[in-house]
């Protein structure tokens, strides 16, 4: 992170509480309160659980695509997970197998999702484009990095524990999650799972609480709530998401960690096992189901939500044209952030609950297809007459476009409880997640990055390797995913290990050969982005103050802002953030922070009754200074 | 296959390659990349149209690709099904799938078509169109009204699957566990199941479903572990449950998913009307078997729990069960459980009964190499 060493805190007499001494090198980029430097460690976090995250899906695609490989090459760095047979070929152990499934989910969906995605831009973001100093608490901040460090660490260990790390999937179910002797993954490396994850949720809560705080809060002047970048309000619903629905989790965990260790029967109940049966009466596993879900379904929109608000933001500024629909973005978004809470058992239509319970969630599931389709045609009707510069992160928005209009139609089936029953636990789900809130998140993420890296770093990333990445990652994603839907509909239950056992699923073995070479393709592929990311850090060509000619806040700050952002005072809001190619203004954008008495010849009629209105704006007094 | 392999391999190599040269065409062109403060880094550069035009080339290669792939795959989808209410839910799976193809067609056009269509050029006018109300309502309330279409088909199948089981259906006790299916039947003389109790299960004493001997309907239960039986045309109420972690009985020709979970039976009832033999007529494959797989991860060898099932016409359904031995008979051992007010009654079982076997029979077990495994 040595590139961040240009940052220089800018003092400025004017502001005299603003003056700060020189911060040493541990509180300047280690235990730092900085909002940027915060969210420039959680990219950097987000992006090595990601090599890793992915790096594993492609030993178990192998696995899949090759169930017949010698696999004796990977013995020097998994060891004893292969297995050599009396022919010295090399075999995946089917725990493993599972573990490395857990993993991959856990990763991806927690680590990289959910810390990589909304920890990094809501961090970065919500105090540059709100014109705040820096986020109301930066020690909760710094806490909640550093918590979700610890916990990254406790997850990284669970890898190396002998028995494996957990091993019961993402969503670990008790009782396989609870009971050791059920499976060697709810051994040590299912207690450190839920340690990491207890840990992790501490972090989440506190990033969340801070980001909700500083949005309502620090706005600058004129910065009403309709003037916020759709980014903004993207992430105040994905926290206030998060602060809701996380700690229905931590309370899962922790009975499920009584469950295990201290003899208690909230999951558990007439257990054989081993010869064995269990004292354990009265529990229920799929209060365990419920509990989780409802975090569960609501973490999917936490993952998404903040990648649709950075595509908002590029796809408008790229387009050189005004989101479409302004306010009916915020509202879908609000919609499916309400709506988010009540579907999680959609998840579960046939474990054996209620029947009639399960007719209400499909109604509930198949409404919340209303939003997120209005989303998707405003992000398309924004491209209409437009005029287009592909930079990698606008070709990344429109893939995250395409990716959540075509895994989010394959919902509207799985959310259809009557044909949810042949498809449930089989690639179609798998296909479709990984399209809908996978893939795009990611894709959402590559954009922010490409997009936001020369505020970040005071450089530009390399284009053409860019479009280089985008091209294969594109292609490559279709060509996994695509395909997967094909094998879900043939009826191939996840989780699998191999499907030889049955005549039923002995098809399509060329189908999975093939989506594994699509999917090694596409994980070397990102190569080309880690180069590009870390050779831009040091040596990318030197960024401008706003080099997309964008309108929002951030653009305003000097290349690399300083810990307080604005050298000297900061901009006033006059106007929204989507005043690109406006008829009569003589430039393609006009910045939040210019007044409208200052562009009389492009003021709509109704806008020139806001130009009375500023010096009103201008008299509001702000204590807007930074409280270290 | 191996085509398309050897397409994607070349691909990747040329992709290799570009990435390798423009690598050193950037590190060359660096020194004299500082330019001036105020230029227009985010202008558009040469690869714009490029990149317009890929898009929209993407697009029209993956809809002859989607078209090509359905074409060569379909065959294989939906495994052909075989119960009444799965050929009603394959219906209407295939109209919200054409529903949803036709929306993933119109939606990704227009997405690929604007990038194509909207391109930057320099002299072009943008249209500042900010947002058009009428226009969020018609495209709010179409994905309303087909949802809603779809939310009301579905409602209605789903009610009528989930609903109670008619009082004449055959009822079949089965149980996961790690990692094997076993079904209990009631058995033929008094078609009552025996309760059963998890703790009185017991592996070693040849009690593994937990049968409680000291209810006399459980004297003429019998258990199969390796294959189910169960009559064409006739209602069968299977009554699910695992003994150890989460299972779920998943039998893909019958479109039959449901949880097992211990410590809360569940159940789902259906009614398969293509036997065995029928399929195999049909899809012209003698050797074809319906089986029983397992769709909750529960474990190390979650992916080799199999149960074949074997669908009869209800006369040789009737003889195979005829056939069958009671859990008494084939363990005598369990006499010991039986209290002994009852002894008397359940010895009837425990000695070995000559069952007059019929060729039919045989054959019918022959069927799925049956052979009772129950350790």
């Amino acid at each position: 992170m040595s590139a961040v060493s240009q940052v220089e805190v800018h003092e400025h007499s004017e502001h005299a509480h603003e003056e700060h001494h020189e911060l040493g090198f541990i509180r300047k980029y280690i235990f730092s309160e900085d909002h940027k430097v915060i969210a420039k460690q959680y990219l950097i976090s987000g992006i090595v659980w990601a090599v890793l995250g992915a790096l594993m899906s492609l030993v178990f695609r192998l696995q899949l695509g090759f169930p017949e490989m010698d696999m004796a090459w990977m013995k020097p760095f998994l060891g004893d997970w292969i297995s050599l047979d009396d022919k010295g070929l090399g075999k995946l152990d089917p725990n493993f197998y599972l573990a490395l499934v857990t993993m991959h989910g856990t990763i991806m969906v927690f680590f990289v999702l959910t810390a990589g995605l909304s920890g990094t831009f809501s961090n970065f973001l919500i105090p540059l484009q709100i014109g705040a100093r820096d986020m109301a608490s930066g020690f909760m901040n710094m806490l909640s990095y550093w918590i979700f460090f610890i916990s990254s660490v406790i997850m990284f260990v669970s890898l190396f524990v002998k028995t494996g790390p957990a091993g019961g999937s993402w969503v670990i179910y008790p009782p396989l999650s609870a009971l050791k002797q059920a499976n060697p993954g709810s051994g040590d490396g299912m207690t450190l799972w839920l340690v990491s994850m207890a840990l992790f949720i501490v972090s989440s809560l506190l990033g969340g609480i801070n980001y909700v705080t500083t949005v309502i809060n620090l706005r600058t002047k004129g910065m009403s709530m309709d003037k916020l970048p759709l980014t903004i309000w993207a992430f105040t619903f994905t926290a206030i998401l998060g602060i809701l629905s996380f700690p229905v989790l931590l309370s899962a965990a922790l009975l499920l960690i009584f469950d295990r260790s201290f003899g208690t029967s909230f999951y558990l109940s007439d257990i054989y096992i081993n010869g064995q049966a269990l004292p354990n009466q009265g529990g229920s596993p799929i209060l365990f189901q419920h509990l989780f879900w409802f975090l569960g379904h609501p973490e999917v929109y936490i993952v998404i939500l903040p990648a649709l608000g950075l595509t908002s933001e590029i796809i408008a500024t790229n387009s050189r044209k005004p989101i479409f629909g302004y306010k009916a973005m915020i509202f879908s978004m609000a919609g499916i952030m309400f709506l988010a809470f009540i579907v999680w058992a959609h998840h579960m239509f046939i474990t054996g609950m209620n029947p009639f319970l399960g007719s209400v969630f499909m109604l509930l599931t198949l409404i919340i297809a209303v939003p997120s389709a209005v989303k998707g045609f405003n992000y398309i009707t924004t491209l209409w007459k437009g005029n287009i510069i592909f930079t990698p992160a606008m070709l990344f928005a429109i893939g995250l476009v395409s990716f959540f209009i075509s895994g989010g139609l394959t919902g509207i089936i799985l959310g259809n409880s009557a044909l949810d029953i042949q498809l449930h636990d089989t690639y179609f789900v798998v296909a479709h997640f990984h399209l809908v809130m996978g893939s795009a998140a990611i894709f959402g993420m590559l954009a922010g990055v490409y997009h936001w890296f020369p505020k970040m770093f005071g450089r530009m990333m390399n284009n053409a390797l860019g479009y280089i990445h985008f091209w294969i990652t594109f292609i490559g994603v279709y060509l996994v995913f695509f395909p997967m839907h094909y094998i879900g509909i043939a009826g191939f239950p996840r989780r699998y290990y191999q499907w030889s056992g049955f005549e039923t699923f002995s098809t399509y073995m060329d189908l999975n050969a093939f989506i594994t070479i699509a999917a090694i393709i596409t994980v070397f592929a990102q190569a080309v982005f880690i180069f590009n990311f870390i050779y831009s850090i040091f040596w990318g060509k030197k960024a401008t103050q706003n080099p997309w000619k964008s309108n929002t806040l951030e653009w305003t700050t000097p290349i690399n802002p300083g810990h307080g952002n604005w050298p000297g005072e900061i901009p006033t809001v006059y106007r929204w953030p989507y005043d690109y190619s406006k008829p009569g203004a003589p430039d393609d954008f006009i910045p939040q922070n210019v007044p409208y008495s200052a562009t009389p010849e492009s003021n709509l009629p109704e806008e020139e009754e806001l130009v009375a209105k500023e010096k009103e704006i201008n008299s509001i007094k702000y204590d807007t200074s930074l409280h270290d | 296959m191996t085509l398309l392999i050897a397409i994607l391999s070349i691909l990747f190599i040329v992709l290799t390659f570009l990435v390798v040269s423009k690598t050193q065409a950037i590190l060359k062109g660096l020194t004299k990349s500082e330019g001036e403060e105020s230029e227009y880094l985010g202008a558009p550069d040469k690869f714009n149209s490029a990149n317009g035009v890929g898009l929209f080339a993407f697009w029209i290669i993956s809809i002859v690709g989607i078209v090509w792939s359905f074409i060569i795959y379909k065959k294989d989808f939906l495994p052909e099904a075989s119960s009444i209410h799965g050929r009603e839910t394959d219906y209407w799976f295939w109209v919200s799938m054409i529903v949803i193809m036709i929306g993933f067609f119109i939606v990704n056009t227009f997405l690929f078509l604007f990038s194509y269509l909207y391109r930057y050029k320099k002299n072009r006018k943008v249209t500042f169109y900010t947002h058009n109300n009428n226009l969020e309502i018609i495209w709010t309330t179409v994905p309303a009204i087909v949802m809603a279409g779809l939310v009301f088909s579905g409602l209605r199948v789903w009610t009528k699957i989930t609903s109670e089981a008619p009082a004449n259906a055959e009822q079949i006790d089965i149980m996961g566990k790690q990692f094997g299916w076993t079904v209990r039947y009631a058995g033929v003389d008094d078609n009552q199941f025996g309760k059963y109790n998890y703790k009185l299960m017991d592996d070693a004493g040849g009690n593994p479903m937990g049968v409680d001997f000291s209810d006399p309907n459980s004297f003429d239960d019998f258990a199969n572990a390796s294959e189910m039986h169960i009559p064409k045309g006739k209602p069968v109420l299977l009554k699910i449950r695992a003994r150890d972690v989460l299972h779920s009985v998943f039998i893909p020709h019958m479109r039959v998913k449901m949880d097992a979970v211990p410590g809360m039976p569940t159940k789902f009832w259906f009614v398969a009307d293509k036997s065995t033999a029928d399929m195999r007529t049909e899809l012209g494959k003698p050797d074809f078997n319906y089986e029983i797989a397992c769709t909750e991860i529960c474990g190390r060898s979650h992916f080799g729990m199999k149960l074949l099932l074997v669908v009869d016409e209800p006369a040789d359904y009737e003889k195979w069960k005829k056939s069958q031995k009671p859990l008494l008979t084939e363990n005598p051992d369990l006499l010991s459980k039986v209290p002994d007010n009852l002894k008397a009654k359940a010895q009837k079982y425990s000695e070995p009964v000559s069952v007059e076997v019929t060729p039919e029979v045989v054959a019918t077990n022959v069927l799925g190499n049956s052979s009772k495994v129950l350790k």
